[in-house]
């Protein structure tokens, strides 16, 4: 009998679907490991099962029995708990009111402090986890922090907790003592849907191993019957069958050199090289330091060890300001956060990072301002009703467009694109891979991170990957495999 | 779309843009007929010249406010530098009124490049810097004078409240010089965008290369320049100085701004709106005066005003 049965499972977010009929089954008192690349909806899916998400289309039974989760306290009743990878505690509040958030035990419409102190302890005793339940949750360390939410999970007597990425902040130490945990559930016929990208954990404690690929199901075997070889081309095992306008430009010289930069907890040792008309694919799992070495570079944090060299010349980007006038520019990953002022009209978004281009004895001329960003909208083909509508009134593709455009119009030499692509759909996504072809013949040189390996592939002349804050290879465009590359984003896990 | 919606979002959008112009003419309006010497020259050139005074702390309480902060110390700011410019504007001092109001005014800069630094650099939040400047400009203005007022001030100091240049006071045409000023700098410099830019999203302003924390500090430097020149004009008006002035003035100042329209949140704010705004409580306050309505009234009223104009602009929101 299956603790709980998903079948047909599929999601779409904002039209886009991202998972595509997916199956996967759980039984009691085993871990079932769920792997897959960056985006392949493994967080998706098991954000459904937890009630965050409903989905659009199939059915969940639990027991055999058909059951609908539309929040997670209907999850949480039905006995799934979820771990998640972004760890939210509310921080000034203490351990035991963390645990027990929400179900505190009370005498007469009273917290009960005594009752809720007293089941801490022993709670986290019988786990093993030495920390004092008056804790606040804010004087922990984020290793601490993830134990606590681990015991949460435990104490809320899910019979199927689902853990997502859950040591990817804590010690080898920990990790055995949460085996140790995870062993124990085991022997009380808990289920346990474990996600990581970490092959040697999986190995350890996984029963069954399911993968996805790009929201569907690959395969589901028990983990003695594969290895991992077969997982890895199992992840990326796919035909290129998007279509990349790629143009190969000729490769000029040095334009950007990159020796031993190091921030501590950030990155360590990247030297690399960036040469005019080339386009450079940083690529690496979720947090292996791939953005806070290109934030470093346009200035937006400092590097503690190491050189930036620009034209052979080196320097130091103070704030980026300071990396604009030296012709860099940034296309964030967080296009929401980082790169558009939402409230702002398209016109004055486009312009801001280059207004000083604009001004006449202080004054910004109008006319001058009118014609570039008529320019801009016409060359990206942004489509646009009104200029001085707010931005945020764009779909995602133009809003992308319109972050292009704010930095084309400053005249880079050297753009960083941080996943660029991201959430964009596919008609904006060619032209945008269009305008990058086009940016680099011109003797440009391109920096782009992708979590996307088609994309990292059908893009880049050359990709250095990054693993776990380090440089761990680098592939020129005729060694491109995404086996390889894959192989390189776990080496130093 | 169909053209229903179209229209209801339409005339939604229009109340929230014009609600309080709309509401400024119903007010007027109202006025008159109770009262036939309302639209008197006499009584609007007295409008206008209050107006001035009290909008010039709404003027530079939306630069503050539209960078996303708030600045609660205009009003004791205000007090501090009627005090002291009036302290130098005493007739025995024998100093040109310039002199005095320059010294006035300065109060404002200092204390007001004291809360943008506070706010900027030291990453104190506007709301708790304000109000610690609040205090130390209440203790500047009682320590002059241990809280005695100061009388006697030099004609040409209390012309500079009570003068008029043919038919205008002179506070209006001060007024008049800020207001075009202001204007150019929010709409037509970049350290105007700047200020938009920084109130609509602060890491998108710095990542597009702005000088976040520069942008920041200066606003409250207008709004204590600002705030200080209304002092000394406040000062010049009554012909002495008196350290009760500015008192309570930081609330009004910020109804006036958020009246017309401009968001508290940030970003998102017009100056004509504050205009607006400046000139509704004003022409409120000085009818519910000219009626005979009690000041406690009074406040019930500027009350409920303030909230039905802010939940009329929160129309166009969704």
């Amino acid at each position: 009998m299956s603790l709980i049965e998903l079948k047909g499972i599929k999601k779409s977010f904002y039209g886009v679907e991202v998972l595509h009929g997916v199956d996967l089954t759980l039984r009691p008192g085993t871990v079932h490991a769920l792997m897959g690349e960056n985006g392949a909806g493994k967080s998706t899916l098991m954000k459904v099962i937890a009630g965050v998400h409903k989905c659009d289309e199939g059915t969940i039974l639990m027991d055999g029995k058909e059951v609908r989760i539309n929040s997670p306290s209907e999850a949480q009743s039905l006995g799934i708990a979820m771990i998640h990878q972004e760890l939210s505690p509310v921080r000034e509040m203490t351990v035991a009111e963390n645990i027990f958030l929400g179900r505190e035990p009370s005498r007469m419409g009273f917290i009960d402090y005594r009752k809720l102190y007293a089941q801490t302890s022993d709670l986290l005793e019988k786990l093993r986890i030495p920390i004092n339940p008056k804790s606040k949750m804010k004087s922990l360390r984020v290793a601490d922090q993830q134990m606590v939410e681990i015991a949460k999970a435990i104490s809320q007597n899910a019979r199927i907790v689902i853990m997502d990425e859950p040591t990817s902040a804590i010690t080898d130490n920990e990790v055995d003592s949460l085996f140790a945990m995870i062993e124990d559930m085991k022997a009380h016929d808990v289920g346990i849907i474990y996600i990581s990208h970490k092959m040697g954990e999986i190995f350890r404690i996984a029963d069954d191993i399911t993968v996805l690929r790009d929201g569907t199901l690959v395969n589901t075997w028990p983990a003695s019957e594969v290895d991992n070889d077969t997982l890895i081309k199992q992840m990326v095992g796919r035909e290129l069958k998007e279509q990349f306008p790629k143009v190969a430009a000729p490769i000029g010289e040095t334009v950007l050199e990159v020796k031993n930069l190091s921030l501590t907890g950030q990155y360590e040792d990247i030297s690399f090289e960036l040469h005019r008309g080339e386009i450079l694919g940083l690529v690496g799992l979720v947090g292996a330091g791939r953005t806070e070495v290109m934030r470093s570079i346009f200035g937006m944090t400092q590097p503690e060890k190491g050189e930036i060299l620009l034209n052979g010349k080196p320097v130091h980007m103070k704030s980026p300001a300071d990396a604009i006038k030296k012709g860099i520019a940034y296309v964030t990953e967080d296009r929401k956060g980082e790169g558009l002022i939402l409230p702002m009209s398209v016109f004055k978004n486009t312009t801001l990072s280059a207004l000083k281009d604009f001004v006449k004895t202080g004054i910004i001329q109008d006319v001058k301002e009118s014609k570039a960003v008529d320019e801009q909208v016409k060359a990206l083909r942004i489509k646009v009703n009104n200029l001085k509508l707010p931005v945020k009134s764009l779909s995602g593709g133009n809003q992308q467009k319109v972050v292009l455009a704010k930095w084309m119009i400053t005249g880079p030499d050297i753009m960083i694109f941080d996943e660029p692509t991201r959430g964009i759909d596919v008609g904006a996504k060619a032209e945008i891979y269009k305008i990058m072809c086009d940016y680099v013949a011109q003797g440009h040189a391109i920096i782009m991170i992708s979590s996307e390996m088609p994309e990292a592939m059908g893009m880049s002349d050359r990709i250095i990957v990054l693993s776990n804050h380090k440089c761990s290879g680098e592939l020129d465009r005729q060694e491109f495999s995404q086996e390889a590359i894959v192989q390189m984003q776990f080496k130093y896990m | 779309m169909n053209t229903n919606t179209k229209k209801r979002i339409d005339a939604k959008q229009f109340a929230s843009t014009y609600g309080s112009l709309i509401g400024l003419v119903l007010l007027i309006i109202v006025f008159t007929i109770l009262n036939s010497r309302y639209l008197g020259w006499a009584n609007i050139r007295n409008i206008l010249r209050m107006a001035s005074i009290n909008g010039l702390l709404a003027i530079g309480m939306t630069f503050v406010v539209l960078t996303g902060g708030i600045d609660l110390s205009v009003g004791a700011m205000m007090g501090c530098a009627g005090m002291y410019s009036a302290y130098f504007a005493q007739e025995s001092m024998g100093l040109h009124w310039a002199v005095a109001l320059l010294i006035g005014v300065g109060m404002g800069l200092v204390i007001g490049l004291f809360n943008g630094v506070c706010v900027s650099y030291l990453k104190v939040p506007a709301f708790v810097g304000t109000l610690g400047s609040m205090s130390i400009a209440q203790g500047l203005t009682f320590l002059i004078t241990k809280a005695k007022p100061i009388p006697g001030l030099s004609e040409g100091f209390k012309n500079i409240g009570g003068g008029s240049v043919g038919p205008i006071p002179i506070p209006v045409i001060i007024m008049a010089g800020v207001l075009i000023i202001c204007f150019i700098l929010l709409y037509k410099t970049r350290y105007g965008r700047y200020i938009f830019a920084v109130g609509g999203n602060l890491n998108a302003a710095h990542v597009s290369g702005i000088n976040t924390k520069r942008i920041i500090c200066s606003v409250y430097v207008i709004s204590g320049v600002l705030s200080s020149l209304a002092g000394a004009i406040m000062t010049a008006r009554v012909t002495s100085g008196v350290t009760s002035t500015g008192d309570g003035y930081e609330t009004d100042a910020i109804a006036m701004v958020v009246i017309g329209g401009t968001s508290l949140a940030g970003g998102k704010g017009r100056l004509w709106g504050t205009i607006v705004g400046i000139l509704l409580i004003q022409c409120l306050t000085t009818g519910l005066d000219m009626m005979g309505v009690s000041y406690y009234l009074q406040l019930i009223i500027k009350g409920f005003v303030v909230i039905g104009a802010v939940m009329l602009d929160g129309l166009s929101a969704d």
